[in-house]
């Protein structure tokens, strides 16, 4: 399986990857190496096989329905970079 | 061309949990800012989520409510995309192993018919914060009290195909929540939000066109106008021989129109992949059975019982099975006066008509079920008629008391005492020779019409209290 640089540079944003434009290059071999080497994968025969959700041989634990959190607003502020009226501020979101 | 619009629901419905589906957080509706989210909302580093069980018996409550196939082995994935009102840049969803598979319920349509309607899936996810855009200063205010409340995501059957039909669905679909308990159903509150799916063909043609999304209606009567704007732009497109382009759109209500979403708030790649951090979800028979054993009387057989055991007309039956509560009410005015015919019209017209006028819901309503039907067990053993019955319910409103306390506080007890009946009778008479004339002259087709004008006036002399079918006992022996 091979890679393409415009999907390294597509994949870069959704993730909000910052990759210079000279090292695009060089993650796309690299990336294309790994690929490769799960590619030997492909080879096991799968049919008849539940994808693996998870890998510890177990199920989920319920928790009952209770408050159990108290109000720690002032605790989280005090290390956010900016706060007005118990809001969160951050860089504008749409246009 | 003459189109067909095909649609498809999907529905978000915040679950009645008291505490958030992955963190012991309270779910209260109008808190300040922040003040409901732990450092699992806020996505702080090492916190670890843990499932809620009250949302996974909620969600099975309401996969049994449809018929559907419980998922007994259910996967949450992540649903990747960044936006500030969601910290862990993921929102926990579940994408290949819902809770709730394929299943279906009825819905009434306006005439009075009702079908089936197809739901593909449901399954559980978590909410994501609010973002407020008003003027911080060119900034955006960032509140997470509603990250992480537990929602339930009913997909439906691309069955629906008109504006109508999308609301009876969605109404049918918000009195089975209720009914079911599991959600209050608060659309003002965004406790039922909706994206709707909509594409057009040429009618006869089994193939689906292209499809636009349109993102987050909150009523009844938003989605209504935005599917008709939707089909509208449709099919003009269409007609002028355009192509629909697949894309995201948002419902405007000010200007009642759809327009495109802008790039940055379409996230068109989600990258699902397994949620590491929570392990498969596994329900046997025996807690699926429980759910069943302990599911309330649905909808459906509430409508078909009210026909049966009371022997309402279905209007009457769908109207009084509109909702759990009024059902309840209903029924408990009938236990307390015993008849369930005068019951269901007081219930629907008396009283449906003052909750509109003051805007109260059943679930505010001033006059208690028991207290109506007390009144109404005062017309059925004549002790007032049903035009007093009326006078009286207006001060039990108003919070007057009981019936029978307003009845002997306002002298309003109907007047059975033939003596003093038959000395209203005489008076009118003796007042009124020349109709008692016109009536002796007549024949006895008119005479039934001009005894009315006696019974009218014997009515108004005794303030409304004459016992009406003696005053016409009383006349038939006296006008001869």
């Amino acid at each position: 399986m091979s890679i393409e640089q415009n999907e390294i540079a597509k994949i870069a944003e959704l993730a909000r990857i910052r990759i210079a434009g000279e090292q695009i290059g060089q993650v796309t071999e690299r990336i294309a190496e790994i690929l490769q080497m799960v590619e030997q994968l492909q080879a096991v025969n799968t049919d008849n096989i539940e994808p693996m959700a998870n890998p510890l041989d177990a199920t989920q634990k319920l928790r009952p329905d209770i408050v159990t959190e108290e109000n720690r607003r002032d605790a989280f502020q005090a290390i956010a970079p900016a706060v007005e009226n118990g809001l969160y501020l951050v860089p504008k979101v749409i246009e | 061309m003459q189109w067909e619009p095909v649609i498809g629901l999907e529905v978000h419905l915040q679950l009645a949990t008291h505490s958030k589906i992955f963190s012991g957080s309270p779910t209260t509706f109008g808190a300040e800012p922040n003040t409901q989210a732990s450092a699992v909302d806020l996505a702080m580093p090492g916190m670890l989520p843990v499932l809620n069980e009250q949302a996974v018996s909620f969600a099975v409550r309401f996969g049994l409510g449809i018929g559907a196939v419980i998922g007994k082995r259910s996967v949450f994935d992540r649903k990747n995309y960044f936006y500030p009102d969601l910290p862990k840049g993921y929102q926990i969803s579940q994408f290949e192993a819902p809770i709730v598979g394929r299943g279906s319920f009825e819905i009434l349509l306006e005439d009075g018919s009702s079908r089936i309607v197809g739901i593909t899936r449901a399954h559980l996810e978590e909410d994501a914060g609010k973002s407020l855009h008003e003027d911080f200063h060119g900034q955006s205010g960032i509140d997470l009290n509603r990250a992480g409340t537990p929602l339930l995501e009913i997909v439906s059957e691309p069955e629906i195909h008109s504006a109508a039909e999308a609301v009876a669905y969605l109404k049918a679909l918000h009195s089975l929540v209720t009914y079911l308990g599991i959600s209050d159903g608060n659309m003002a509150e965004g406790s039922m939000r909706c994206d709707v799916n909509i594409s057009l063909r040429p009618v006869g043609s089994g193939i689906l066109g292209t499809r636009a999304e349109i993102k987050n209606v909150n009523s009844f009567r938003f989605v209504e106008k935005a599917i008709r704007h939707e089909i509208e732009r449709q099919s003009e497109i269409l007609d002028d021989g355009g192509e629909v382009v697949q894309e995201t759109r948002l419902y405007d209500a000010e200007r009642d129109e759809t327009r495109p979403m802008r790039s940055k708030e379409v996230a068109n790649d989600y990258r699902y992949f397994p949620e590491p951090d929570l392990l498969p979800v596994v329900i046997d028979d025996a807690y699926i059975q429980a759910i069943r054993d302990a599911l309330p009387e649905l909808p459906g057989d509430k409508r078909q019982r009210f026909t049966e055991q009371y022997s309402l007309s279905k209007y009457d039956a769908n109207v009084l099975a509109d909702s759990r509560a009024l059902a309840d009410y209903y029924e408990a005015v009938v236990a307390e006066c015993g008849d369930a015919k005068i019951a269901a019209n007081w219930v629907q017209v008396e009283l449906l008509g003052q909750l509109n006028r003051d805007e109260r819901t059943i679930g505010n309503c001033p006059v208690s079920a028991t207290d109506l039907g007390a009144l109404i067990s005062r017309i059925l053993d004549k002790s007032i008629s049903g035009k007093i019955a009326k006078q009286v319910f207006e001060a039990m409103w108003q919070g007057e008391g009981s019936a029978d306390g307003i009845i002997a506080a306002r002298g309003l007890q109907q007047v059975s005492d033939s003596g003093a009946l038959e000395t209203i009778v005489d008076e009118v008479l003796a007042a009124s020779a020349a109709q008692v004339q016109q009536y002796l002259d007549a024949d006895d087709a008119k005479r039934k019409k001009l005894v009315g004008f006696f019974v009218g006036q014997v009515m108004k002399l005794s303030k409304g209290q004459a016992n009406p079918q003696m005053v016409n006992e009383l006349l038939a022996k006296k006008l001869v």
